[in-house]
This record gives structure tokens, C-alpha cells and sequence, in this order.
């Protein structure tokens, strides 16, 4: 592959302290992932996906081990570095939409462009929610859209700065079959467009065979790579 | 685009979705209280300041007990001062079957040097300023007076033994009263000319001497060094920044009660910024976590965060200050008859003091815990139960109470006394959250009986201890306000003239002199009552306790003080007056009349240090005389009888100039019986106990609703800590609701379970209030009404019932909506 690496993690473990003495979580952990590439992260419950994702994004730390994102080593940076780093290269899809409950549609859109102190936020968001097909709902409140209708407005407010990778946690995990298929092709339509690095996070295996690479957790280790 | 514009952006958007609408309100409650005192204060001050010389009548007064001698007069002459004299006393005035007690004033030509009198030409006519003072063979009497006896410009009173006539109505003077209370005898203005004809100056007679002087401000400065210090007990100089003492002191109290009712607000103002505060906080933290997500520094949510508070500080200070202002013409409403001054407009002074308070409570109380939120963590997207704060109490509230503490501090301008409120304030709060707390551990064994809903309400109370424990102590706080406003102030008032016996003399005598005693007897047998005992009376000043002389700047107490510097009235007795009770030491014998011994009431013994075997000098009129305190007394105060501090034996003080006084019953229809006799003695002064009565209670129950106007905002800080409180649990309570419901609760089991848990927080809060209530009740009724006041169990009872409707009703309600939502959509959503 010679694309350019993108995502790269080297030795990543993660172990945190439990009543029942020390519980590893991640156990060296080494992957690359390329420009542009689809990616699926699957395992069962409680196998380190949410760990895993949480650490590419710099989440959270991990006890041991290196994660880089666009050749940056993301824990050689304090907390607020990442938090930039986040702005300027990584967009997020969550299961819970985690869309912000007193802004309306188009502001939730335009919150990322903001923080980033873009003064474009407004045009470029309207844009977007035109592409997710939600223009008419810009001023509507996440209470006041349907699950499918919310998390087009988290793909759309993840998209809307064009980020370089995108992690996606179990995006249609909150969904009735249909609407998830329709908010995956959405998804994949847009990473296409935008030719965003997208892993994703899930325990669908149908979803999961719609990326290019699916990577297994067990455990906490990552096994062979099914392609 | 900067972080500003973002931040009022993001306040603009939490506005709408009525996040900050509780913590905006409370602000705002809390500056508009302190604003409106403030306001009110500020424009008594400027009164004070910018009449000071008009308020003296002169530059510099020399008050005396005795005439003004000659000489002085002849001195300020010589360095080229305008001088005037004064003399003022109360007396009995006359016209036709009508009498009234009034307070006299007796002016000389050139009265007053500084200012100006007001008179109106007929009563309820416009009035106009005018130079000096009636001439001689005329008065000017208060519209009060004349409407009491019904006369008007034209007619004649009868002011001792001469008939003057009424030349026009005065309505203000430059060196009006002497203070609030003794402006509540009319007033009567004369000239000093008519004076000797009245015969009403007799040796004994109580007067105030005044001396007016005006003129350069070198040769005032030379008065005042030559007189000042060789002034005597009894003498006075005051200029300007002494104008009108009594005013000041009692408004500085006043001041201190209403700042100190004020400030309760703002400390519950603060409580419901915390209480809101907390919610703001859980409701956020999954919104910074996404925004940290998305790029957000820390500091730049700090930021974000400081600026929303900043602004939303800001604007609802400014909202604050114009309630506050508008408020101030209330309190006027209330207070500026009693100060009895025309009021200028207020300073600016609050508007500052508003804003600081505004930004104190909130910075204080709200930001601290909001600054936290930087610190969530980013994998709280990931996994909600991550990530949340830990509640840092000392550093949440710790900042409060200090900023607070700031507050009072400014407020009161004296670190003492900011320490003992603020000391105050918490142990309320703590004796609250101690009863709480003991009530909560109560309930423990109910968890276990009754029904579904039962349980359901009263577990929750006793499992969210936490939550329940603050929230009782805010119900607690609201409902103390309510109480204490409601039921307390009533029970002290009906306390207070309860106390006083219904045969209680209602008429006092005073002023009758020793060759007038066997006429006053004669008189009232001839008029058909039974003559009372005259008591003695002989005005002495102390001098010296046990040799030492006496310096009331250097006695501790402001009731020793007071005591010391006004002249005693010391009378003599036989036997121990009924009423009176010796408790140590031993009464004379007829062997010891005309020994130097007294007996000395208890209370004035332990104010004074005095104990038995102590001498005491005193002087009556420039004669000094020594005795030895040979018993204590114990007065029973409210038999409301003629009662004495120091009583000596027969003998001692019969050479030295006395007059009587005594007291009866007398029933209203016998009321002519005084005008009769006051026509037949005008020297003789009656007191209308009832009239009195009256009129202090007019007076109090002014200042009460003054105060209970300023309580009004502690009552609205009380409800929006309740509000806040009702807030701070709701969405715990939506989700355990959903749940509950897909469990299959139905809709009226949760409604009988919210209804239970809220009743009977209101039940718990209500008596926690009640308690504290009337602890307060307890200190105030010691301390301002000197009463014993024992609250009972009405209070609880009323307490518990007012808590257990009012949050009932208003937790049930505030709370309904959570069952009208579908639990799935709560569900997903959470």
C-alpha cells in the first residue's frame, strides 16, 4: 500500500484499576490505516472497541503505546493540543447522536465551523444540511427529529469542516434496520465524496462488510485481518 | 470570529432553551434587593449631608439643662457672632373643652440664623417659607395639633396661664425634633417674650436651653475652643457634623436591619444560583464533552463559559438596579414620613453596589462549579457513565460563602460585625441542615410500610438524602421567610400589648409641684376619684461612682451609656413600693431617714457594676451629694405603674427642688375630669398612655412593614430556591419515571408517589422552617421588643401544614409534566 498512513498506532495497551486488581482493556494493539481507506472495527461487548476508538481519537490516554494521526503523535500533545488536532483533522459519529439538545439543527451543524472560528459556519452548515437532506428541519430541535432524521444532522455536523478521518461508534446502534441502512449509505456516500478516512465501530457484520479492511477485537488483542 | 461574539451567540441560545432563566431571576431578586435599601439609605444620607446647617438653625449650637447665662451671650457677641436662644419642653396646651400634650418651642428674635421656617396661612393650605418666628402674643402650631383641637389661624390656645393666638400653620422647621420618637408630640411654636406670663419654666421643669450661634467661621472655631473643654455634665456643643445625632444613630440601625434583611436575600439569591447552577452543570457536561470532541480547548470553554456568565451577570444586574430603583419608592413610602425630611435623589453609589452585587453572587456561587467544566472527559461521548465531576464542595461553595462574606463586608463596613451576620446566617443554615438530617434518619423505618406509592415517595426522600437534605434546607429557608413574616410578626405584636394589664394606669400626672399637692388631692376627690399615691421626683445627673468620676464614653454598653448621660430621676419612699421587690441587702428603718443610703434597681446596678456597699454621687442642680447603695431592687416593669431606678429614705433629698408625678386609671368617659384639672394647674403635664400607646405603635408597625417590604425579595430569593430546588432533580426524575413506567407503574401510581415524596418534604421543611422561625423569632423578640417569646406548637403545626401544601402542590405541579412524556422517547433520549 503506498498511500499515505493516516492513522497509526504502535504497542497500544490500556489497563485500568478495578476492585478486582489490574483489568487490561487493550493489549498491543498495532495498526495503519490509509488515506481514504473504509475501516470497520467489530468484536463482541466489552471485547475494547469503545477503548480502542476512544485512544485513535485521543479520548482518552493510553497506559502504554503510541497513537498518530496524519503522522502527528497525538499523546507527545497535552489534552488541548489533541482538542486542536480534533478540530483541524477528526469528525465524530456517535451512537447517541450526542447532538446538543438547546441548539437547533443547523447550529449543531455550525458548532464545529465555530469553534474553529470559521466565519463561513452559516453558509458552509446550510450546505451540508442540504446534502443530509434536512434544509427544511435547519431550525428544529434534535427532541423535535426522528433518530434518523438526528444522527443525518451528527453526520452532517461531522462532515461539515472536512475532516481527514472520521470514527463512527456503532452509527446505526440507536436505529430500525431501514433507517440505519439509509444513514450508513449516507455515511459512505459522503466519506466518498470527501475522501475522508473513515473507521467505524460495530458489532453488525453487515455493516461492517461494507468497509474495505474489517479488523477483529477479542479480548483486547487484535486477531487476523479478514479482508 | 472571536470568542466573544461565540459566547454571546451560545448565551443567546441557552436563553432561549430557558437554561439560565432561574439563575437570572435570582440575580436579579438579589441586586434589586440591596439596590432598593441602598437607594433609600443614600438619599436619607444626602439629605443629612446637605441640610446639616440648615438642620441646626445656626453653625454652632451650645445646648444646656439650665438658662443660657449672659455672658455667653455678651462673648459671641464680642467676636462679632449672631446669636439667637431657643428653650424647649413638653407641656399641656389648651383649647376650649380639648387638651393635648405638645412638644414647645420658645424663639427668640433672630430665630432661626440658619434656614428657614415654613408656614401655611390656613390648615391644609400651601405653605411658603418665611424669615423668623411668630411674634409675641402668637403661636404657630403643627396642622396635627390644631386638627387634634380643633382650631385654626384665628383662634386662641391657652398655653399655661396666657392665651395666645394662633398666627399660621407652620409645617417645617430648620431644627425640627429631636428625634423620630419625640416627634410624636405636635409641635408649637412661640416667642420667648411670652414666656414668664405662661409660668410654665419652674425650677424642676424639664428644658432644654439652646444657644444658636452664627456668623464667621474664625470666630465659631474661637467659641468652640474657649467652651468646649469647660463644658459640664448637662452642656453641648454641636455643629454641623453633629446635626441631629439621634436621626443618625437611629438610622444607622435602621440601615444595618434592612442591609441585613437585604443580604438574607442575596445569600438565598446565592443558594438558588448554586441549586440552578448544578443542573446547568449536569446538563452540560455532555455538551462540553462534544465540544472538547470537536475541537474546543479547555481554555477556550472556560472562556466561552466566563463570557456567557459575564454578560448574563451584567444584564441581569442592570435589570436588577431598575427594580431596585423603582422598589426604593416603596420603602420611602414606608420610612420617609418618620425621618421627617425632604429626600433628595439618590446617589450613585448603589448602582455600583448592585452591579458588584450581581457579579459577587454570580462569580461567587455559579462560576466556580461552571469553570469545572472544562474538566469533563472527552470519552464521556463514548461512554456516558465516564467522565462526570466530582462534586468539589469547598471549592463550589467555599468561593460563595467567602464572596458573600465580601458582600457583607461592603454592606457593613465593619469586619466584626460582617463576621457575626454571616456567622449567623450559617448557623441558621446549619441548624437547618442538622434538623433536616435528624428528620431524614426518622423516616427511615417507614421505608418498609404502606403501599406502592408510599414507598415509592418515601424512599426516594430517604434515598436521595442528598438531594432531599438540600433541597429541606431550601424549602426550610423559604418557608422561615414565609413564617417569620406571617405568624411570628403577629404573635410578637399581640405578645407586646398583651403585656400591658387592662387596668394599667392610662394616665400619668406629671410636673406637679410640692405646693400643689393638696390641691391636686382636693381636686380629684372633689371630681369623684380616689387620689393615687404622688410619687416624689428630683432630676440628679451621676458623677462619680465611688469616688471616681463618671465618663460615659468609657462605659462599655450603649445602655450604660444612655443611662449615664441623661439626668436620673431619683425619688424617695417609706416602704418598698408595690411592684418592687428588695433582693439583696436590706430596706430602711424609720431610724435611717435622712442617712445617705439608696436603693438601686437591679438591672441599673449590673448595666453599671454596682453592687451593695458602692457610693454613688450625684448632682442636682450644681449640689453634689454621696450615698451608699444599701439594697437591689427588682422592678416589675410591666405593671406600667411610676417605677424608679435609685429610691432614697425620707430626709435625704427633701431640700433640693422637686416636683410629683404619679399615675391612675382613668375610663374614657371621665376624660373632661383632665381638662378641668389642666385649666386649674397648666403647669401640669398629663400623659395619654393610650394616645402613646398609639402612636409608638403606629410608628412600629411602619418600620415592620418596611421591613417585611425589603422581606418581600428574601421571600421571592426563598421561592426561586425552591423553584431551583424542584429543578435540580427533574431530569433524574424523568428518566427514573420512564423507567418506572415501562416497568408497568401506571400514571396514577407515580402521580400518588410525586405527590407523597413532595408533601412530605413540605411537612419536613415546613417544621424545620417553623423551628428556625422561631429561634429567630426567640432573638428578636429579646433583643428589639425585650419580650419573652416562646413559640408553640401552632407554629410547627402551621408550619408543617403551609410545607406540606405549598411544596406539594408546587412540586406535584412543577413536577406532572415528567409523567406526560412517552418513556421511550425519554429512554432514547438519555
Amino acid at each position: 500500500m503506498t498511500a499515505q498512513i493516516v492513522v497509526n498506532t504502535q504497542n497500544l495497551h490500556k489497563r485500568v484499576m478495578s476492585p478486582e486488581g489490574e483489568l487490561t482493556l487493550l493489549q498491543g494493539v498495532n495498526l495503519s490505516i490509509a488515506a481514504g481507506e473504509t475501516v470497520a472495527i467489530v468484536g463482541a461487548s466489552g471485547s475494547g472497541k469503545s477503548t480502542l476508538l476512544g485512544l485513535l481519537a485521543g479520548l482518552d490516554e493510553p497506559t502504554e503505546g503510541q497513537v498518530s494521526i496524519g503522522g502527528q503523535d497525538l499523546f507527545a500533545l497535552d489534552e488541548d493540543g489533541r482538542a486542536r488536532l480534533r478540530g483541524e483533522k477528526v469528525g465524530f459519529v456517535f451512537q447517541a447522536f450526542q447532538l446538543l439538545p438547546n441548539l437547533t439543527a443547523l447550529e449543531n451543524v455550525m458548532l464545529p465551523l465555530e469553534l474553529a472560528g470559521r466565519h463561513d459556519a452559516r453558509q458552509v452548515a446550510e450546505g451540508v444540511l442540504q446534502r443530509v437532506e434536512l434544509a427544511e428541519r435547519a431550525s428544529h430541535y434534535p427532541k423535535q427529529l426522528s433518530g434518523g432524521e438526528q444522527q443525518r444532522v451528527a453526520i452532517a455536523r461531522a462532515f461539515a469542516p472536512h475532516p481527514q478521518v472520521l470514527f463512527a461508534d456503532e452509527p446505526t446502534g440507536n436505529l430500525d434496520h431501514r433507517t440505519g441502512e439509509r444513514i450508513i449509505d449516507l455515511l459512505f456516500q459522503l466519506n466518498a465524496e470527501q475522501g475522508t478516512t473513515l473507521v467505524l465501530v460495530t458489532h453488525d457484520l453487515h455493516l461492517a462488510a461494507r468497509c474495505q479492511r474489517q479488523l477483529e477485537l477479542d479480548e483486547g488483542q487484535l486477531q487476523a485481518e479478514r479482508s | 470570529m472571536n470568542h466573544f461574539s461565540l459566547a454571546l451567540r451560545h448565551l443567546h441560545r441557552e436563553w432561549r432553551a430557558g437554561e439560565l432563566l432561574v439563575l437570572a431571576m435570582a440575580l436579579i431578586i438579589a441586586v434589586a434587593s440591596v439596590t432598593s435599601v441602598n437607594f433609600f439609605t443614600s438619599r436619607i444620607h444626602q439629605a443629612l449631608a446637605g441640610q446639616a446647617n440648615d438642620l441646626l438653625g445656626g453653625d454652632l449650637v451650645y445646648l444646656s439643662d439650665s438658662a443660657i447665662k449672659a455672658q455667653r451671650v455678651a462673648r459671641a457677641a464680642e467676636l462679632g457672632l449672631q446669636s439667637a436662644k431657643t428653650l424647649e419642653f413638653p407641656t399641656m396646651v389648651l383649647a376650649g373643652e380639648k387638651n393635648q400634650l405638645v412638644a414647645l418651642k420658645a424663639v427668640s428674635d433672630s430665630y432661626p440664623l440658619r434656614g428657614q421656617n415654613r408656614v401655611a396661612p390656613k390648615l391644609f393650605a400651601a405653605d411658603a417659607a418665611v424669615t423668623g418666628g411668630p411674634e409675641p402674643g402668637t403661636v404657630w402650631g403643627g396642622s396635627r395639633l390644631l386638627t387634634i383641637l380643633g382650631v385654626d389661624v384665628g383662634d386662641e390656645l391657652t398655653v399655661g396661664n396666657i392665651d395666645l393666638k394662633v398666627a399660621a400653620v407652620l409645617t417645617s422647621e430648620p431644627d425640627q425634633s429631636e428625634g423620630v420618637l419625640l416627634n410624636i408630640a405636635p409641635r408649637l411654636l412661640m416667642h420667648t417674650d411670652d414666656l414668664p406670663a405662661t409660668g410654665l419654666v419652674q425650677p424642676a421643669s424639664r428644658i432644654v436651653y439652646r444657644l444658636l450661634l452664627a456668623g464667621d467661621a474664625e470666630a465659631i472655631g474661637q467659641i468652640r475652643q474657649e467652651w468646649e473643654p469647660k463644658l459640664k455634665p448637662g452642656e453641648s456643643l454641636l455643629d454641623v457634623q453633629d446635626a441631629r445625632p439621634e436621626v443618625r444613630s437611629a438610622l444607622k440601625r435602621g440601615e444595618h436591619f434592612l442591609a441585613l434583611a437585604a443580604l438574607v436575600s442575596v445569600l438565598l439569591a446565592g443558594a438558588a444560583v448554586a441549586m440552578a447552577t448544578r443542573r446547568f452543570i449536569s446538563r452540560h457536561l455532555d455538551n462540553c464533552a462534544i465540544m472538547r470532541c470537536l475541537g474546543a480547548e479547555q481554555a477556550m470553554i472556560s472562556r466561552l463559559y466566563l463570557i456567557q456568565m459575564v454578560v448574563l451577570g451584567l444584564l441581569a444586574s442592570v435589570v436588577g438596579i431598575a427594580v431596585g430603583y423603582l422598589a426604593q419608592w416603596g420603602l420611602m413610602f414606608f420610612l420617609a414620613p418618620l425621618a421627617g425630611i425632604d429626600l433628595p435623589a439618590p446617589s450613585l453609589w448603589p448602582v455600583a453596589l448592585g452591579l458588584i452585587t450581581g457579579m459577587v453572587t454570580l462569580l461567587g456561587f455559579a462560576v466556580p462549579p461552571i469553570l469545572q467544566l472544562k474538566d469533563v472527559s472527552t470519552m464521556r461521548v463514548l461512554r456516558r457513565d465516564l467522565g462526570g465531576l466530582k462534586a468539589n464542595a469547598l471549592s463550589a461553595y467555599g468561593i460563595g460563602i467567602l464572596a458573600f462574606m465580601v458582600l457583607v463586608l461592603f454592606q457593613a463596613q465593619n469586619l466584626t460585625l460582617a463576621a457575626a451576620i454571616v456567622a449567623g446566617l450559617l448557623l441558621v443554615l446549619l441548624m437547618l441542615a442538622l434538623v433536616a438530617g435528624g428528620l431524614l434518619l426518622l423516616l427511615r423505618p417507614l421505608r418498609k410500610k404502606g403501599g406502592a406509592a408510599w414507598r415509592f415517595g418515601v424512599v426516594n426522600i430517604s434515598r436521595r438524602s442528598g438531594h432531599s437534605l438540600v433541597q429541606m434546607v431550601g424549602f426550610g429557608v423559604g418557608l422561615m421567610a414565609l413564617l417569620l413574616l406571617a405568624v411570628v410578626r403577629g404573635d410578637l405584636l399581640s405578645e407586646w400589648e398583651n403585656r400591658l394589664p387592662a387596668d394599667a394606669p392610662n394616665r400619668f400626672l406629671i410636673n406637679i409641684q410640692p405646693d400643689q399637692l393638696e390641691g391636686v388631692r382636693d381636686f380629684l376627690r372633689a371630681e369623684g376619684v380616689e387620689p393615687p399615691l404622688l410619687y416624689p421626683m428630683v432630676r440628679a445627673r451621676l458623677e462619680q461612682i465611688n469616688g471616681k468620676p463618671v465618663v460615659p464614653s468609657e462605659l462599655k454598653t450603649d445602655r450604660a451609656k444612655r443611662l449615664v448621660a441623661r439626668e436620673f430621676n431619683l425619688s424617695w419612699a417609706e416602704e418598698v413600693q408595690s411592684g418592687n421587690a428588695v433582693v439583696s441587702g436590706s430596706w430602711w428603718q424609720p431610724g435611717d431617714y435622712g442617712k445617705p443610703i439608696i436603693s438601686v434597681e437591679q438591672s441599673l446596678a449590673k448595666e453599671l457594676g454596682l453592687g451593695l456597699g458602692d457610693t454613688l454621687t450625684y448632682n442636682v442642680a450644681g449640689q453634689l451629694f454621696t450615698a451608699k447603695i444599701s439594697s437591689l431592687r427588682r422592678i416589675d416593669w410591666e405593671s406600667f405603674k411610676a417605677n424608679f431606678f435609685v429610691v432614697a429614705p425620707p430626709g435625704l433629698l427633701d431640700k433640693y427642688p422637686v416636683n410629683y408625678i404619679t399615675g391612675f386609671y382613668l375610663p374614657a368617659e371621665q376624660h373632661a375630669v383632665l381638662n378641668r384639672m389642666v385649666q386649674q394647674f397648666p403647669n401640669i403635664m398629663v400623659l395619654d398612655v393610650a394616645t402613646i400607646l398609639n402612636q409608638v405603635r403606629d410608628i412600629i408597625e411602619q418600620v415592620i412593614m418596611a421591613v417585611e417590604y425589603v422581606f418581600i425579595f428574601t421571600v421571592l430569593a426563598g421561592l426561586m430556591v425552591m423553584y431551583a430546588t424542584i429543578h435540580a432533580t427533574l431530569d433524574e426524575r424523568i428518566r427514573e419515571a420512564a423507567v418506572l413506567r415501562t416497568l408497568g407503574a401506571r400514571r396514577s401510581q407515580l402521580m400518588s408517589s410525586i405527590m407523597l415524596e413532595y408533601t412530605g418534604l413540605g411537612l419536613l421543611s415546613g417544621l424545620v422552617g417553623a423551628i428556625a422561625a422561631g429561634a429567630i423569632g426567640m432573638v428578636i423578640a429579646k433583643q428589639i421588643f425585650d419580650l419573652v417569646y416562646l413559640p408553640g406548637p401552632a407554629l410547627w403545626l402551621s408550619g408543617m401544614l403551609i410545607g406540606a401544601i405549598g411544596v406539594g402542590v408546587a412540586g406535584t405541579l412543577g413536577t406532572r409534566f415528567v409523567l406526560n412524556q412517552p418513556p421511550l422517547k425519554t429512554l432514547r433520549g438519555a
